[in-house]
């Protein structure tokens, strides 16, 4: 803690206050904290995904040339090691928000509060149906 | 000699100090006291000049909320057999100006508190003949898990973002203006909206989430700030949608 006015101006009527300043760390001192940030951060790596998907669509609409070079630049290493730490990311920021949609939801039923886990557990279902649908038209219907 | 424990208590003197500085007592170890009780037994005991706040004893008042190992906690409820053998660090609340000790200036909490006018207002009080203003168990649940707000300023403590940005309304403030806007006496939800919806309001959460983690009554404020995003979209999308008559 660093004080912004060291010099002691003490007088009956105004005491001097300490105002304690935040650290640029401040983030790094609770593992909450680090998890709130690192899951701002697993935004930008959602948004890489809508880029790759959006590369991908302009690749198949410029013919079959242009999307084989698209997935050869897909297998090259940088670009898998990126989508693997893109994935964690994405894992980690689904699991999150999954976690804290409750929260914002206050679902009312026959009266009574619907109970957290419901609405968790509805969101991974839905997750799972939706991964079921994409996973049968990737195999080919 | 019974069993004892460290407690590292931050001194502030506004007289003497420049910054605020830690000094180590050694008080009695006993399964039922709280860290509370270690404070009141130094001051009584070791060091009168020991200054902090503190009323109830029993997590009501809301007055001896301090930082305890670096975690926003109400001492009266904070066992110390639960740290034992380590020290115990206390400190002020976390974000606020010290006093001295661990005394901290709340009027900032105060101040946004009143902003957010929290009382029923009634576009027309009812005359006293005309009885009570009644209200189903429903009606009440939907707005009873805010009102059990104590101001204890926990939330405050551990919300980054006030840290960072003073001027937001802050956690306890914005639950307890939700606490009267769902309450179905109020009906000054309009006049609490320009408060609420502007950027130091709800809009400069970032839904860290750590407020709800630390109340001692459960009122989670994250939630009703969350809540309040949505009804402040849905105004806005009334708004942008409907003329101005039918709003």
């Amino acid at each position: 803690m660093k004080s912004n006015n060291a010099a002691p101006g003490y007088s009956l009527f105004h005491p001097r206050w300490y105002r304690p300043r935040v650290s640029t760390y401040w983030w790094l001192h609770q593992w909450s904290y680090l998890k709130f940030v690192l899951r701002e951060l697993s935004s930008i790596f959602v948004a890489l995904f809508v880029v790759i998907t959006l590369l991908q669509l302009r690749a198949l609409s410029h013919g079959p040339q242009a999307y084989a070079d698209f997935q050869k630049w897909m297998k090259s290493p940088a670009v898998i090691a990126l989508n693997a730490v893109s994935f964690v990311f994405v894992l980690f920021h689904v699991v999150t928000w999954f976690h804290l949609a409750p929260r914002a939801m206050a679902v009312r039923f026959a009266g009574k509060r619907v109970p957290e886990l419901l609405i968790v557990g509805a969101n991974y279902a839905a997750w799972v149906a939706i991964s079921v649908v994409v996973a049968w038209f990737l195999r080919g219907g | 000699m019974a069993e004892t424990i460290k407690l590292e208590v931050a001194r502030y003197s506004p007289e003497r100090d420049a910054a605020p500085r830690f000094e180590t007592f050694q008080v009695p170890l006993r399964k039922e006291w709280v860290v509370l009780d270690a404070l009141n037994y130094i001051k009584d005991r070791l060091d009168g000049s020991l200054t902090f706040r503190w009323s109830c004893r029993m997590g009501i008042c809301g007055s001896c909320g301090m930082m305890v190992n670096g975690e926003p906690k109400l001492t009266c409820a904070t066992f110390l057999a639960d740290y034992a053998p380590a020290p115990v660090r206390v400190e002020p609340l976390r974000y606020f100006p010290i006093v001295r000790d661990l005394v901290i200036e709340m009027t900032d909490f105060l101040r946004k508190l009143r902003a957010m006018k929290p009382w029923i207002i009634r576009k027309e009080e009812k005359s006293l003949p005309e009885g009570e203003y009644l209200q189903t168990p429903q009606q009440l649940d939907s707005y009873k898990q805010y009102s059990m707000c104590i101001n204890c300023m926990l939330c405050y403590a551990a919300c980054p973002v006030y840290g960072l940005d003073p001027l937001f309304s802050g956690p306890a403030a914005i639950a307890l203006a939700q606490r009267y806007n769902l309450d179905s006496r109020d009906e000054g939800a309009n006049e609490r909206f320009p408060i609420l919806s502007q950027h130091e309001g709800i809009w400069a959460c970032t839904f860290v989430g750590e407020c709800t983690e630390v109340c001692p009554k459960h009122v989670d404020p994250a939630g009703a700030i969350q809540r309040y995003k949505l009804t402040a979209a849905k105004e806005w999308f009334k708004s942008l949608l409907l003329p101005w008559g039918v709003r």
